[in-house]
């Protein structure tokens, strides 16, 4: 009897609690009906194509266009331009928000507001400045053509570019993490004993691996799917300097709809695993924030 | 092992947190730094870890001189407001961060090391914790691991930044007295911040009162709390009113009533300013013959162990509060509106000369 009781109060409380607090129901399910069409028409019925297209002429057509070797050359540039920018992004995004979280510098925000210079700039311009600075015309043209070094229409014009455009990812994604952390457990390492090295090993990393680990699946998910700025400096040369979102341009232009789809099912395939490695990142994490309950003294 | 804080300044920008500090800190003492927000306390404390810099004058430890001596050298515990304990380790690994990081030439051996962080985890009496999260404890759980944490290096000298503040009042007063017995325990030289003045009287050996970067002053519990050296001194420790006075000769004229004075006894008829604690005002309900100030009772209130009296004096606007006992409060029969009369028993006189000088 007097559970249900409690259960029935339970029940009015949060009937009263929703219908103070909340929209009509009509309101909520037109909210909710208006997002769903709107991601089923720009996102899951793309996405549904995008596979389906790649496999309308069988599944060996589809294996064919991305073992065919410009398809492999491409695969393999966009693993190497997102294996060399991610390391050094993570380094760059260590160390530049540790920079703002834990020190106070004159220049501080300058730096801010140029981590986030890449999200500002269109990645074409991005692309234009490395062709002006590397270019035949550009400023250091003449030098490297003297020392016979190629950057751009070359590896390292891509791998470049795809830096310029993914380095805010990690920066920011760490410096309001670490700020809200403070320095606290930093310095009492310090006051420990504990040597810089030791202080970032045993102390930052572990405390910030979770908002690290999204950021490098977000540079990743950019670096290998990067378009504008990587078109300006790669010259599109079939099997030397195309990646695979400018090897799907080319394929498709060339009214080889088989293929191109093929290739861009890899790139969607590589979207939904980020989609969710990102989700269980993020359920780790709350996870490790909400930890069990005080013990009593 | 003592500490001396000579001519230290501080600035953080134009603001300055420390100007000129000169300070003695006994060896095996337990000393406060008392101050409201913004005095400076926590900057000196940083100081005397090395976790900042002075802009100019110098710090000795045991006479050496130290100012420039790395933190990780200077054999200091600290302990954080909010804990600061590692928060992916367990209580285990964060009493043994301390001894794991040093050089492999004087670290422990594995069994030593498990040896000793039982013994400080059994000292903080919180042994069967050893395996949980710092964020499965509770605040004053968290830091008495903060402090075995910072006692497993056996430093010389113990730092404490409001070690209490974040806690709830039950469990502050609890651990002030356990940090009070275990400092009987180790003697070890101890500084604390606090702006919790019963805090500071409770604890400390000796206490340092700061204001506005300055130290105000310098003394036991008893002595600051029965002699404050300034008016700043009278108001930050307990309660106290203050009124308008005259002093000439060795008297201090408050109103119609008049007190003799230990001091002043040269001063020519000057204004000044007079103190007086709660409890030194003695309540009647009748004159008596003798002159006193006029008051009608504005406010009761009897909850408590001694009945606090909120009077509003007839000729002047600053109210006065009286603290008198609960037989005394009885014996008056006193009311909301009731007509007393007040005469200070103890009171301080600062002249106003001397107050703007400083």
């Amino acid at each position: 009897m007097s559970t249900t009781v409690s259960q029935l109060a339970h029940y009015n409380a949060k009937v009263a609690r929703s219908r103070a607090t909340s929209e009509p129901a009509w309101i909520r399910w037109s909210l909710i009906i208006v997002s769903l069409l709107f991601l089923s028409l720009f996102l899951f019925i793309p996405l549904a194509a995008v596979f389906t297209e790649a496999l309308r002429k069988g599944f060996e057509t589809y294996i064919a266009a991305l073992i065919e070797p410009d398809a492999l050359s491409a695969i393999k540039l966009t693993l190497i331009a997102a294996a060399i920018a991610l390391p050094l992004n993570l380094v760059f995004g260590v160390a530049a928000a540790w920079a703002i979280a834990k020190f106070e510098f004159k220049g501080k925000s300058i730096l801010i507001t140029l981590i986030d210079l890449p999200f500002a700039v269109s990645p074409v311009i991005a692309g234009l400045i490395y062709v002006l600075i590397f270019g035949l015309q550009g400023w250091f043209g003449e030098w490297l053509i003297d020392n016979d070094l190629k950057v751009i229409f070359a590896i390292p014009g891509i791998v470049l570019a795809t830096i310029f455009v993914t380095f805010p990812f990690i920066a920011r994604e760490l410096i309001p993490l670490m700020q809200a952390q403070g320095k606290d457990e930093e310095e009492a390492g310090l006051v420990l004993g504990a040597s810089g090295w030791q202080i970032l090993w045993h102390i930052t990393l572990p405390n910030i691996k979770w908002g690290l680990l999204y950021g490098v699946i977000l540079t990743n998910a950019r670096a290998m799917g990067e378009f504008g700025a990587v078109s300006v400096v790669s010259g599109h040369i079939r099997g030397m300097t195309n990646t695979m979102p400018l090897h799907v341009e080319i394929l498709y232009n060339e009214y080889n709809y088989a293929a191109a789809f093929a290739v861009a099912s890899l790139l969607a395939f590589l979207a939904l695993i980020t989609l969710a490695l990102k989700s269980y990142i993020e359920w780790q994490s709350a996870r490790s924030v909400v930890a069990a309950k005080p013990v009593d003294e | 092992m003592s500490i001396e804080i000579r001519n230290i300044k501080k600035e953080f920008g134009s603001f300055t947190a420390l100007n000129n500090v000169n300070l003695d800190v006994p060896s095996g003492e337990l000393v406060a730094l008392l101050g409201p927000s913004g005095c400076g306390k926590t900057t000196l404390l940083r100081i005397i870890a090395g976790l900042e810099s002075p802009d100019t004058g110098s710090i000795h430890f045991h006479g050496q001189e130290a100012t420039d001596r790395d933190v990780r050298e200077r054999q200091v515990g600290f302990v954080f407001q909010h804990y600061a304990l590692f928060r992916h380790m367990t209580v285990f690994e964060n009493v043994a961060f301390g001894l794991r990081v040093r050089p492999k030439k004087t670290r422990p051996t594995e069994a030593e090391i498990h040896r000793r962080v039982h013994q400080l985890l059994e000292l903080v009496q919180l042994d069967w914790l050893a395996d949980r999260y710092p964020p499965q404890l509770s605040g004053g759980q968290r830091q008495r691991i903060a402090l075995a944490r910072a006692l497993a290096v056996e430093p010389k000298v113990l730092l404490l930044d409001e070690p209490f503040g974040a806690l709830d009042a039950k469990v502050r007063k609890d651990l002030r007295r356990w940090l009070r017995r275990l400092h009987d325990e180790l003697h070890i030289t101890s500084v604390f911040v606090t702006h919790d003045q019963e805090e500071a009287l409770e604890v400390a050996d000796r206490i340092v009162v700061m204001n506005q970067g300055k130290i105000e002053q310098i003394g036991t519990p008893q002595d600051v709390y029965d002699n404050p050296a300034s008016p700043f001194v009278y108001k930050f420790l307990g309660n106290v009113n203050q009124f308008h006075s005259r002093v000439n000769e060795g008297q201090a004229h408050i109103g119609d009533i008049s007190l003799t004075l230990n001091a002043h006894h040269s001063t020519q008829n000057s204004n000044a300013l007079a103190y007086v604690r709660p409890h030194d005002i003695d309540v009647y309900t009748e004159q008596n013959g003798q002159p006193a100030l006029q008051a009608i009772v504005s406010y009761i209130h009897a909850a408590g162990p001694l009945v606090r009296l909120e009077l509003q004096p007839i000729n002047e606007t600053d109210t006065i509060e009286a603290e008198i006992t609960r037989e005394r409060f009885r014996e008056l029969a006193l009311n909301q509106g009731s007509h007393v009369y007040l005469k200070p028993r103890n009171v301080q006189v600062f002249l106003e000369s001397a107050i703007t000088q400083s």
